[in-house]
């Protein structure tokens, strides 16, 4: 077990799940919360769903701490030292740039843009400079003295969701002994970025074929990426048995099962989360929780 | 013909469901997942697979380390952090890291790196109970599902145009970001499939902001509506004052993941019921702007 808990580097649990709408966020709150009360004070919550980040409005109380414009470099032409020679057009694999010669046109596109600097190196003119371009916000808040939430907020309009979610993860999180990262949904760039350096992920998902056929797709890129992990079955009761063949057979862990209560989901669909948590509940977040905290130790 | 894609912001609040209801009462339609993230009407829909497409996305960077002098300037100009030092010696780039910029195989100067196209990705044309559906499978961690999203489309576009029909019903990719950017660029009526949770509604005035820059038709229906009718309300507040058509207020039925475990639409699952003839007055009514259009 951990004694100088000061010197550690923090633990890093991602919550992902391949399909929207599992519970995700139910999780990662109830974790965030739980954890809090069961385990240590000095954690936080990065919610890295930034094209619709949630976790906040389940803490009505939490104070603002700072916010800032989160952006990436993105280049510009400077037309007037421009000899229209299209060699930063070659470079650039996004088809961010157009230049038109004979008509002496050269702009770059900055929705497009990677950042990746490639034209930079083309242009031997001189003709190329960065500014920074705003590709969203992060937000950082706090629930008390020590738990703190963070969030990304992607600018409408913006494709930049993976390099956005960079930088919130390199947003300082004070001492934070444990470090949850809400991920957001699917199996592609943006949750590869998410999990990336997390010591153990928690999968969430539903026993329903839908659900199911997700969790399958997430399992193939967590053991390509070979990463640990364990499954939450959220809204238990509701589907078939079929997940839990499923984990048997591959042997995954299952780290707990959160059974489906309407009444439940109506606090979650006012945003009143942690405020009524029927005891039945409890005990199941408390039990993961503990489990967790025996689990990560391994990895850490 | 029209394309109507079904969107949620948020994932989960049963827009596949939907789409794959709609799909068994919609005549004279070509249906689309778009949702290539996580690709799931298959699973209602069973398709017949007539063709199979890959699909080639970004660069890979690849080091060849017998040629490689560890001068490290791949590294230096690498700006996603995607080139590190192996343990024992050497360099390897990680592919789930790498954008494809290429630049590192451009300023290598020895050419020890070299790029090639991701091909993980497939796209299918395949055959269904109700009609012809074009969808896809990406490789797990891969970028630019935004592209794959825009190929779907088309295809589905293009079968349509050739067998004359007169819609392409599109699930759409949950989110905000690139791959919704490409499904909504150039489709005439968005469908969304809403959830009366507070984070439901946060979602859709998202997902409403950017939609509104690609100038769609907007529709609306309200699933689960019963959850939370305080919440509902103030949905159909929003939806009221941004002039978006509310078409259904659907309540919340266990019958729904029953239909799901048969691998069956609720329409036909349960064909007499409430929730039947809901499905069916959305289509009709999504379905009849689009006829008085035509004929305007
Ligand atoms: S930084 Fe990269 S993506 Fe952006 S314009 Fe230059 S070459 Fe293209
Ligand atoms: S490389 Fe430089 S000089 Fe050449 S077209 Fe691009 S910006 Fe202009
Ligand atoms: S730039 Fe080329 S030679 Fe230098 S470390 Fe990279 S791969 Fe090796
Ligand atoms: S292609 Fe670009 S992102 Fe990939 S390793 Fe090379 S420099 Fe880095």
């Amino acid at each position: 077990m951990k004694t100088n808990v000061t010197t550690d580097m923090p633990l890093k649990i991602a919550i992902a799940s391949g399909k929207g709408g599992t519970g995700k966020t139910t999780v990662s709150v109830n974790l965030f919360h739980f954890i809090r009360q069961s385990w240590t004070s000095r954690v936080a919550l990065v919610d890295c769903d930034v094209e619709e980040p949630n976790d906040l409005i389940f803490f009505p109380g939490a104070k603002l701490l700072s916010e800032k414009e989160a952006t990436l470099p993105v280049p510009e032409i400077i037309t007037d030292k421009c000899t229209f020679c299209r060699k930063c057009v070659e470079y650039c694999e996004f088809n961010a740039i157009v230049v038109i010669p004979p008509v002496k046109f050269a702009e770059i596109n900055p929705s497009l843009c990677h950042s990746c600097g490639a034209c930079l190196v083309a242009c031997q003119d001189d003709a190329i400079i960065e500014k920074p371009y705003s590709i969203g916000k992060i937000r950082k808040y706090a629930v008390d003295e020590q738990a703190v939430i963070v969030e990304g907020l992607l600018k409408i309009g913006s494709a930049m969701q993976t390099s956005l979610i960079k930088i919130v993860k390199k947003e300082p999180v004070n001492n934070a002994e444990v470090i949850l990262y809400d991920a957001p949904p699917g199996t592609s760039c943006p949750v590869v970025t998410t999990t990336a350096d997390a010591d153990y992920i928690i999968l969430v998902t539903e026993p329903t074929p839908f659900g199911l056929h997700d969790l399958k797709l997430t399992v193939d890129l967590l053991r390509e990426l070979e990463k640990p992990f364990g499954v939450i079955v959220n809204k238990a009761g509701l589907g078939n048995r079929d997940v839990y063949d499923y984990l048997e057979k591959e042997d995954i862990e299952l780290i707990g099962e959160i059974p489906f209560d309407k009444k439940y989901a109506s606090g979650y669909a006012r945003g009143e989360l942690l405020s009524h948590i029927p005891e039945k509940m409890e005990n199941i977040y408390r039990q993961i929780v503990q489990d967790l905290k025996e689990k990560v130790s391994d990895y850490a | 013909m029209h394309e109507i894609t079904l969107l949620s912001g948020k994932g989960g609040t049963g827009k596949t469901t939907i789409a794959a209801a709609l799909a068994s009462v919609a005549r004279d339609a070509v249906f689309c997942d778009a949702d290539v993230d996580a690709a799931d009407m298959h699973l209602i829909l069973k398709p017949e697979i007539l063709e199979e497409h890959r699909f080639e996305s970004n660069y890979v960077a690849k080091i060849d380390d017998d040629n490689c002098t560890r001068c490290s300037k791949c590294v230096e100009y690498c700006r996603f952090d995607a080139i590190h030092y192996k343990p024992f010696g050497g360099l390897e780039i990680n592919p789930f890291q790498c954008e494809g910029c290429r630049l590192c195989e451009r300023i290598c100067p020895v050419g020890a790196i070299h790029s090639e196209k991701n091909n993980n990705n497939f796209w299918y044309v395949s055959n269904t109970r109700f009609g012809t559906l074009v969808h896809a499978r990406m490789g797990a961690g891969e970028e630019n599902s935004g592209k794959l999203v825009t190929e779907v489309r088309k295809k589905a576009m293009e079968i349509a145009k050739e067998t004359g029909a007169r819609f392409v019903i599109t699930d759409g990719p949950p989110g905000i970001g690139c791959p919704v950017i490409s499904a909504l660029t150039g489709t005439h009526k968005v469908l969304m499939v809403i959830e009366p949770t507070k984070s439901g509604l946060h979602d859709i005035e998202r997902l409403v902001d950017l939609a509104r820059n690609f100038e769609p038709e907007m529709f609306a229906v309200i699933n689960k509506y019963d959850i939370n009718t305080g919440v509902t309300k103030e949905i159909e507040k929003y939806l009221e004052e941004n002039s978006i058509q509310l078409l259904a207020r659907i309540p919340f039925d266990t019958v729904m993941v029953e239909a799901m475990l048969h691998e069956k639409t609720i329409v036909e699952f349960k064909p007499a019921s409430a929730l039947s003839k809901m499905i069916k007055e959305i289509w009709e009514n999504v379905a009849k702007t689009a006829y008085a259009e035509v004929t305007k």
